[in-house]
Parts: C-alpha cells; structure tokens; sequence
C-alpha cells in the first residue's frame, strides 16, 4: 500500500478506470450488441448504448436454449459437488491430519498425485465407465465422478494443521471422540479455510465445460447452462442471441463473486503467497 | 477406554494401546474410503486404462482388438495430427501467457494502494474469475464477429494465420481476474518495513518496483506461470464455443484437448487415448518444473 500526493492520486485513479474499462466494455459490448436488431449495427461504430432495444433475444435464448431446465440442472449438479467435496475432503483431511494409519505419506502422496490426472487426461475412460454404468445424459454421470478433490483435502489438511495444540489435547482430556473433535472444535476452527474452498468448488463446477459437452449427448433435456448455450450455436442461432444466453448463465456466479469476493480469491490464492 | 494418561500420550503421538491404535486406523479408513473410491473409479482406473487402450488397436465397437505395442504411441505421438495439436495449444500459451502475466502485475500494481473506492476497483478487476472460458468465447464470438461485431476484422477468426490469436484475445481477457488476484496476494504478502526501507533510500517508484518488489513477488509469478500455462494445455471450452467450424478454419485452433474430444468415438478410442497419455506428459513434465523452481525459491509454512 502506497499513499500519494493528489496529482499522483488522480494519475492512479484515470489509469485505474481505464483498466476498468478494459476488463467491463466486452461485457457491456456485448450486451449492447445482443440487444441491437443487427440492421442497427451495419454502420459499424462502437454504439455505447443501442439504438434500438430488442428485448426479446433474452426470451429467444431462455427459451431456444431451454434455459430455465439447464440453469436447475447446474444448480442441482454444482451444490450436488460442493457439498459432497467439501465432505469428503474434511473427512479425509481430518485422517491425514490427526489419525494414525499405516502407509500414510504415500497415500498421502497418491491424493496429490491425482492432480496430475485432471478430467482432460482421464475423460475418454471416464466416458466408458459411465456410458457402461447407464449414466450417460443424468444427474449420477454429471456429479459422480467429480465427488473427491485433492485439493481441497491438500488446504483443509493444512487448516486443520493450524488448529492450537492446546485446545486439542484439552479436549481429548475431557474424553471427546474424534467426531466431536472434528465437529465441533477442527472444522469451526478452520471455517474461513472451508468457506474459501466451498466457493472456488462450487465455481468450479458451475463452470465446468468438457466433462457435461461429452457426457450430454442429450443437450435440449441434460445439457447444463453452458452446454445449453453451446447448444444455442449448433442450433444455429444468431450470434446475438447466444450472448444473451451467455450473459444470463453468467449472472449468478457475478452475484456470487461480489457477494463473497473475499473468500473467493482466498481461496484462488491459497498456495500462491506463504499463509 | 484409555486412561487419561493414555489419551495425553497419543497427543504427542506416542501409542499405548494396540487395539486403540488399530481403531484408530479403521476410522482413518472410513474417513478416507470416499475419496479413494473415487479417486479409483475415476482418476487411477481411467488413466490406467488410457495407457493401455493405447497399445490396442480398436475395432469400430471400440473392444481392444488387436495388441500393437508402443507402435500406435510412436505412430500417433509423432503423427501429423497430435503434432499440429501440440503446436496450436503452444501458441495458444505463446499469446496469453505473457500477456497474462504483464497484465496482471498491471492490474494489481494499479490496485495495490490506499484510495478511497479502491475496492469497487479491485471487484471489477476480479470480475471475470466468475466468467467461464465459455461464456468468455460467446461474448467474444458477438465481439469478433465480421457483421455486428466490434472489432470487424473479417478474417480475423477466418484466417488459420490469425485465428488463434483472435481466440487469445478473449482467453487474455478472462485470464485477468485469476491474474490479477493471484498478483495482488503477492503484492500484499510483501512486508511494510521492506518498502518504507526502499523509501527511506530515496529511490524512486520505478526503481523500488524493479529492485525491490518484482524480485520479491518473483516466486507469486512463477506460480501464476505455471497455472497459466498448465491452464492453457488444457484449453478446450473457450475454443468450443468460439470458432465455427469448430478448431477451424482449417483446424487451426484444435488443441492437444480439443483433439481428445475430436476422437472420443468408440473406434478412435486406441488414437484418443495415446493423445490423452500425451497430454498427461506434457502436463506432468510442466508441474514437475514448477516443484523444482518453486521449492528452491519459495518457502511454504509447514
């Protein structure tokens, strides 16, 4: 952090708008756009705001793309995920971190390790596997594979590592079992480090593009949001009604991302910066 | 039941008791097994089998047909199609990792100071970690495109020479939030004292940066190097959504992934699955590098 004289500051604050503009005009371009009727746009010109407002590719898109269906199903498929990996990562985590087992670094090791298989490598068997099982275009071949994560054991480990000694061994004195340890003492104690994983899961999965594009060979009934949109394109669309799609699958995780920032990008930075 | 006594030895992890040792380790099992389940099921199975489907050759069903050892590896790793592959997703990382990186310290450096608003600043910056690579490819594909788009350059997409850099211009774009905030945590880890120290030196802004903050954040921008980079091996959704034909024209935006794709039909398994193997390599090698350099020069809490 830095404080400056008030001709540096305003210095900072035009080229900080500037950057901003960077980062906000393709989305208000092409939201503009979306709503133009194309004859509009003929001339060319960067048309700040549209002459003419065609409301109605939003309604085109929900309804070509079938939308409402898709953004349920993402929903349903992205909570599904989040709650399961954050399960099965305090679980694990709380084994590695406070139970004796035999062959615990080199298991330790074969959960990291699955972060050199990411879904790019492994997804044509992954493909097999759940076309054998029947799973092909449903809610089990779009959450199941995605229920365990290396890294969210990896930084709830390291959490639950954090927890003061002290509190520990007092309540083991007082006779707690380990689910109570974990229950109420490890996992309130490490709320932030959870809260931060929760989020980039949950946005993880609601983003998630490959896995659904090759399991959902039935787009118009199993195709979540993005794959609705994408659906949109081979329809084919015109371009202004697949943004629309775009920007409306896009909304949800915005509201997310302002409303819980700080946990968010806590949670991106973990293991860029020491602490 | 433990005693007390025991209970205070196994906090300082000196065992007593074998049963309850042994208890111990069932309840380690149980609270692992869902994760091994799955890691099984879906990342050691799969890729298990990736390695071998590749020394089959497959019939249209897609059953191993016939053992043809690492020839179809050779074959295929050293194959025109993979090659060309390998060589789009490189200059895919050729245009947004560099840009990614200067942008990103652009950004942050911008944001890292104390003035009113500055949050409302640092939240824009953020913003397009929530957009997705394809929602990134569908706003560019109305921004690009040659009748009512932006940026009207008629060949820009339509030309193999510059597609992939029209593809990059929307992968650049979305990288910024994950740049940005990844820069700035760098930014801010940097301890007080060192900057006023600089201060007290009398050096001036643009000196302090390149001698005292950029080799201080050296070790956060090696990190972003290698997500960037590990990101853009696995590049696929924005260039699904953006170019039409798909990887074209002239499949010149077919990653190393998209390629994959291209080749998940049942008898392509055995080419699919050499290629996957490949891209495991690349990847493996990648991240092997980051541990190497990272660890020497960044030094993580226990």
């Amino acid at each position: 952090m830095e404080t400056d004289s008030v001709a540096k500051k305003a210095g900072w604050y035009l080229l900080l708008t500037l950057l901003s503009l960077v980062v906000l005009l393709p989305v208000w371009f092409a939201f503009v756009r979306s709503l133009s009727p194309p004859i509009t746009l003929k001339d060319g010109g960067l048309q700040l705001l549209p002459q003419q407002a065609e409301w109605d590719v939003f309604s085109r898109a929900w309804r070509n793309g079938n939308l409402g269906g898709a953004l349920v199903r993402s929903f349903v498929v992205t909570i599904a995920i989040t709650f399961f990996q954050v399960v099965t990562s305090v679980l694990a985590a709380y084994a590695f971190a406070y139970l004796w087992f035999p062959f615990k670094r080199l298991l330790f090791a074969l959960f990291m390790a699955t972060l050199l298989l990411p879904i790019e490598v492994t997804v044509l068997q992954n493909l097999a596997t759940v076309s054998n099982l029947g799973w092909k275009n449903s809610y089990q071949g779009l959450i199941v594979p995605f229920l365990a994560t290396a890294l969210g054991t990896f930084l709830i480990r390291q959490a639950f590592l954090g927890v003061p000694r002290e509190l520990l061994d007092a309540a083991r004195l007082e006779g707690w079992s380990h689910w109570a340890l974990m229950t109420r003492l490890v996992v309130p104690l490490s709320r932030p480090v959870i809260a931060a994983f929760t989020l980039i899961s949950f946005l993880g999965a609601y983003n998630q593009y490959l896995w659904p594009r090759i399991v959902t060979t039935d787009p118009q009934n199993w195709g979540t949001a993005p794959i609705a949109v994408q659906s949109l394109v081979s329809n084919p669309e015109s371009a202004n009604v697949i943004v629309a799609g775009a920007l409306v699958i896009a909304f949800p995780v915005l509201v997310l991302l302002v409303l819980f920032q700080r946990h968010i990008v806590r949670g991106l930075t973990a293991g860029a910066v020491k602490g | 039941m433990a005693s007390v006594r025991e209970r205070l030895a196994e906090g300082r992890g000196v065992r007593v008791s074998d049963t309850s040792r042994w208890r111990e380790a069932a309840l380690a099992l149980l609270f692992l097994s869902p994760s091994i389940v799955v890691f099984g099921l879906f990342a050691y199975y799969p890729f298990e089998q990736v390695v071998v489907r590749g020394l089959y050759r497959n019939n249209i069903a897609g059953d191993n047909l016939r053992w043809v050892g690492w020839s179809q590896y050779s074959e295929v790793l050293g194959g025109e199609d993979f090659r060309a592959g390998l060589f789009n997703t490189l200059e895919y990382i050729m245009w947004t990792v560099p840009a990614g990186l200067l942008l990103g310290v652009l950004l942050a450096v911008a944001a890292n100071r104390r003035l009113r608003g500055i949050k409302i600043f640092q939240t824009i910056f953020t913003s397009t970690v929530a957009t997705s690579a394809a929602v990134a490819g569908f706003i560019f594909l109305v921004l690009l495109n040659p009748v009512i788009g932006v940026i009207r350059s008629p060949n820009l997409l339509q030309d193999p020479d510059t597609a992939m850099m029209g593809v990059s211009i929307a992968a650049i774009w979305q990288n910024l939030g994950l740049s940005f905030v990844i820069v700035l945590a760098g930014l801010q880890a940097i301890p007080k004292e060192v900057e006023e120290a600089s201060l007290l030196d009398g050096h001036g802004p643009v000196r302090r940066f390149f001698t005292v903050t950029l080799p201080l954040i050296s070790p956060v921008l090696l990190f972003l190097l290698v997500v960037l980079v590990i990101n853009g091996f696995q590049a696929f959704a924005l260039i699904d959504a953006l170019t039409l034909p798909r990887g074209g024209p002239n499949g010149s935006t077919e990653t190393v992934v998209f390629k994959i794709f291209e080749n998940r039909t049942p008898d392509r398994l055995g080419v699919g699955s050499v290629m996957s193997v490949g891209l495991f390599v690349v990847t493996f090698v990648v991240t092997l590098l980051q541990f190497t350099i990272l660890e020497r020069r960044v030094h993580y809490g226990d």
